[in-house]
């Protein structure tokens, strides 16, 4: 087996995954069935001057059926007294002392930082975090997102935090910016010792079409809350993936946003997160999730030969390079596996309607769609509406031409392959 | 006259099939693949657009779901029920070429149409009058299709019943797990609301309406009087007490009450579908021992094979490749019923004849063709009891449209319906030729 021993930012925990500061890493008796369970750490539910929270509080959207493909709350940081949440984060420190409990923390003045994070520490946790995302209701209050929108701000009070603290900082930044990078630099020039992210995105989750009123409802209204859950993945693995890669970044990064599985956690992994966190998976299924997420995680390592977790953190980063070092010249077509095709023709309607016209109904007495190889631009739209697992594969062509990407056309004139589907 | 629904024997019975609530059926509805071009459509006679109809169930346009079936089926809440699905859309759901479950999409037709039912929805309106007349003979599911179609176009219609049940076999022989008589007059109601559809109950064509004034009276006819009586073997003991033709014997049961409290055993003659619901309706009422008695094999049935992996279940029994031969009787009544065996040429084997106690003996071998009725008329060509028709329905007589059973020989309500559209339409295009 694997060591999944993680160290992100100086913060030591026994396997990667933690629970992100949300209701599921809302107390002591949690956090301990959390551990129980298999978690390998936990960032404490948001401390600051206890908020009063409305009802109701989350929305979700689904998708044929699914539950909850996206997720959102306007819940705001804890409404339980600081006195009772240290004792706790003390007591499960004491009892766990092996595994990572990270104090999240949003206040306003500089006074107040210094004063929490001083009982924090007392507490014997592991880290902090600095909250600059919250995006719904504690923003509107100049914390949170409003925070982590301003670099300056950012900076200003992530070096505060690092003037009081002695144990790692981690600044979890909003992902409601334009480009993430300013932003990371700025905690790090504030003296962060990593970064979490992504903090939830600013959205309403739905609109109640018989009451007219947005989702959640409380009573008559509603605002905007934090989306995150499964559809809120790719974002968060892109601006992963752009702090991961600049070379003049060099943090830790604790990922965060969509994390349902060992899968989504070794993306974010090869997309250069040393530890992910995870809130709404949890919500919906309970901490037992992690029993598949570590053995999941230690299978591919084994199976991929990485004796440690450590060992793939950023190992797709090499890979994600700009659109104009792509190779044009590069070509696949689509394929079905005639034997497997169960001719629902979804991969007709879907090429016909929304592709490039390639893909045609059969015409030998089959169901097996005809793929015009020499129109198919290698999209992959069929792959994705196929049913039917490895029944549509998208082959690659030697089509004589060498690799030539579009920059090397402009600067030095590679040949370029015809266009395809372009009439 | 039918007595009331609650104390028809048929009211014993639970339906087989367990209607969706709206959660399953959303549930069921969104694992359809919406494919394009779908196998289910083409494998139901009436073409209802399936994909689309469940793609409406799954986002709540319930209405909308209704809609799209009744467009093409206005049979659509009695096909949703007795449909022998599992041969026709659900048999071609692609899920089956991935060992994934099928859609069930009967179930899903039966939640829509049930909406519309409960909220009381209607589509259709009657067309502007257009001065012509269609008399139709037989009110069952042929024949409602047809005047439905004929009303949306404009016709006056008129249609001729010899009982006073009208849906035909939908009322009247329908195994009661499936629907009950009570829900196919819902139908008959729910189709006859368009308005302007004259029934006439009482007139048997070619006793009470003679063919000639049928035809004077209006511009176009459709045949569509279904199938006759039950036939009988001509056996010895045939007329006892307690033998009678599975047909007559399910409409007794299903609109009246029967006692068959005393009886321990049944055989029902046949291999059709019609001997299966026989067999299972026996086993429903509590008869404890039911046999089939089938003259071939198990392979060479005519009905359903998932009808009858049910009716085992249920604890029913066969007798393969028996002949009757002849019923005994014990204190005037049926008792036993004595059958040849036969060779693999259907021939009886001398000598080897089998013995099956059954105090009750369904036959269901067949029913007589009512082609005969229509067969005097000039250009109406009647085979084996079936009128003949064009794929659109017409008789070799101008004028003159048969479909359903009369037509077809015996098939299901599914086709009786698309048949009748069809003629609809082949009379509409006939009526607007005639200027």
């Amino acid at each position: 087996m694997a060591d999944l021993t993680t160290n992100c930012a100086g913060i030591i925990s026994p396997n990667p995954f933690w629970l992100a500061s949300a209701p599921p890493a809302n107390s002591g008796d949690q956090v301990k069935r959390a551990f129980d369970a298999g978690w390998g750490g936990a960032v404490w539910k948001t401390l600051g001057q206890p908020i009063q929270n409305v009802s109701s509080r989350f929305g979700a959207t689904g998708y044929r059926g699914t539950a909850a493909i996206g997720f959102n709350n306007i819940e705001l940081i804890t409404d339980r007294p600081l006195e009772t949440n240290f004792r706790e984060i003390a007591e499960v420190k004491k009892q766990y002392p092996n595994h990572a409990v990270i104090v999240s923390l949003m206040v306003e003045t500089k006074d107040e930082w210094q004063d929490i994070i001083k009982r924090s520490i007392d507490t014997g946790a592991d880290g902090l975090e600095l909250n600059f995302g919250c995006p719904h209701g504690m923003c509107e209050r100049g914390m949170g997102s409003a925070v982590g929108q301003e670099p300056t701000v950012n900076e200003r009070i992530t070096s505060w935090a690092k003037e009081y603290s002695s144990i790692p900082v981690l600044v979890k930044l909003t992902p409601n910016v334009g480009d993430i990078l300013p932003h990371g630099h700025a905690a790090k020039r504030g003296g962060a010792d990593g970064v979490s992210l992504i903090n939830t995105i600013k959205s309403i989750i739905g609109v109640d079409i018989d009451r007219f009123v947005p989702n959640p409802r409380v009573s008559g209204a509603s605002t905007n809350g934090g989306y995150c859950g499964a559809a809120v993945k790719p974002i968060a693995l892109h601006m992963t993936g752009q702090l991961a890669r600049d070379p003049s970044f060099g943090l830790p990064i604790s990922g965060i946003g969509g994390v349902t599985n060992w899968r989504d956690a070794v993306e974010f992994m090869l997309l250069g997160a040393t530890s992910v966190q995870v809130c709404t998976e949890v919500m919906l299924r309970g901490y037992r999730i992690v029993e598949d997420m570590i053995e999941g995680l230690n299978e591919y390592l084994d199976d991929k030969g990485f004796a440690s977790v450590s060992e793939i953190v950023g190992k797709a980063i090499p890979a994600y390079s700009e659109w104009g070092n792509l190779d044009l010249n590069y070509e696949t077509v689509a394929r079905i596996d005639g034997d497997s095709c169960i001719g629902c023709y979804k991969c007709v309607v879907a090429c016909q309607d929304g592709a490039h016209q390639c893909i045609f109904p059969a015409n030998d007495g089959t169901r097996v769609p005809r793929i015009d190889e020499d129109e198919c631009v290698g999209c992959n739209l069929c792959q994705i509406v196929c049913p039917v697992p490895d029944c549509i594969s998208m082959v690659e062509l030697d089509n004589g031409y060498a690799p030539a990407t579009w920059n090397d056309h402009l600067n030095d004139g590679a040949t370029l392959r015809p266009k395809k589907g372009a009439h | 006259m039918p007595i009331a629904a609650a104390e028809r024997s048929e009211a014993v019975f639970q339906d087989f099939k367990h209607p969706y609530g709206p959660g399953q059926a959303a549930a069921e509805a969104n694992r359809c693949l919406y494919c394009e071009d779908a196998p289910c459509i083409t494998a139901c006679p009436t073409s209802i657009d399936i994909p689309e109809f469940i793609r409406k169930i799954a986002t709540g346009n319930v209405k909308g779901a209704a809609r799209t079936i009744f467009e093409s089926n206005i049979l659509g809440m009695s096909c949703a029920r007795v449909c022998p699905v599992e041969t026709l859309c659900v048999g071609d759901c692609v899920y089956n070429e991935m060992d994934a479950p099928p859609i069930q999409i009967g179930k899903l037709q039966r939640f829509a149409t049930d909406a519309a039912y409960e909220a009381g929805w209607s589509f259709f309106e009657a067309g502007a009058d257009t001065g012509r007349s269609v008399g139709l003979v037989g009110c069952g599911p042929a024949s409602l299709a047809a005047a439905h179609e004929l009303r949306r176009f404009g016709h006056a219609v008129t249609i001729y019943e010899k009982r006073d049940v009208l849906g035909g076999l939908n009322s009247t022989g329908v195994a009661p797990y499936k629907m009950k008589a009570a829900r196919a007059e819902d139908e008959v109601a729910w189709i006859l609301s368009i308005g302007g559809i004259d029934v006439q109950t009482g007139v048997e064509v070619g006793d009470d309406l003679s063919l000639e004034d049928l035809e004077s009276r209006h511009d176009a006819v459709f045949f569509g009087a279904g199938l006759g009586a039950d036939r009988f073997l001509a056996v010895p003991g045939e007329d006892l007490e307690g033998v009678h033709g599975a047909v007559e014997w399910i409409e007794a049961m299903k609109l009246g009450a029967i006692d068959i409290s005393g009886v321990r055993s049944a055989a029902v003659i046949g291999g059709g579908n019609t001997a299966l619901d026989a067999v299972r309706e026996l086993i429903g009422l509590g008869v404890p021992q039911v046999t089939m008695v089938y003259r071939g094999d198990e392979d060479g049935m005519s009905g359903y094979a998932h009808e009858w992996s049910e009716a085992k279940r249920e604890g029913a029994r066969a007798a393969w490749r028996a002949q009757p031969v002849g019923f005994e009787s014990e204190n005037g009544r049926v008792a036993r019923v004595r059958c040849a065996v036969l060779d693999d040429a259907k021939k009886p084997v001398p000598g080897e004849q089998i013995l099956l106690s059954a105090g009750l003996v369904l036959l269901a071998i067949g029913q007589g063709k009512l082609g005969d009725l229509v067969a005097e008329l000039d250009g109406v060509e009647v085979q084996w009891g079936r009128v003949v028709t064009d794929e659109n329905g017409a008789t070799g007589r101008p004028g003159w449209f048969a479909g359903g059973d009369a037509a077809n020989g015996g098939k299901e309500v599914v086709n009786a319906a698309a048949e009748g559209k069809r003629a609809a339409n082949a009379i509409h295009t006939y009526l607007e030729g005639q200027g």
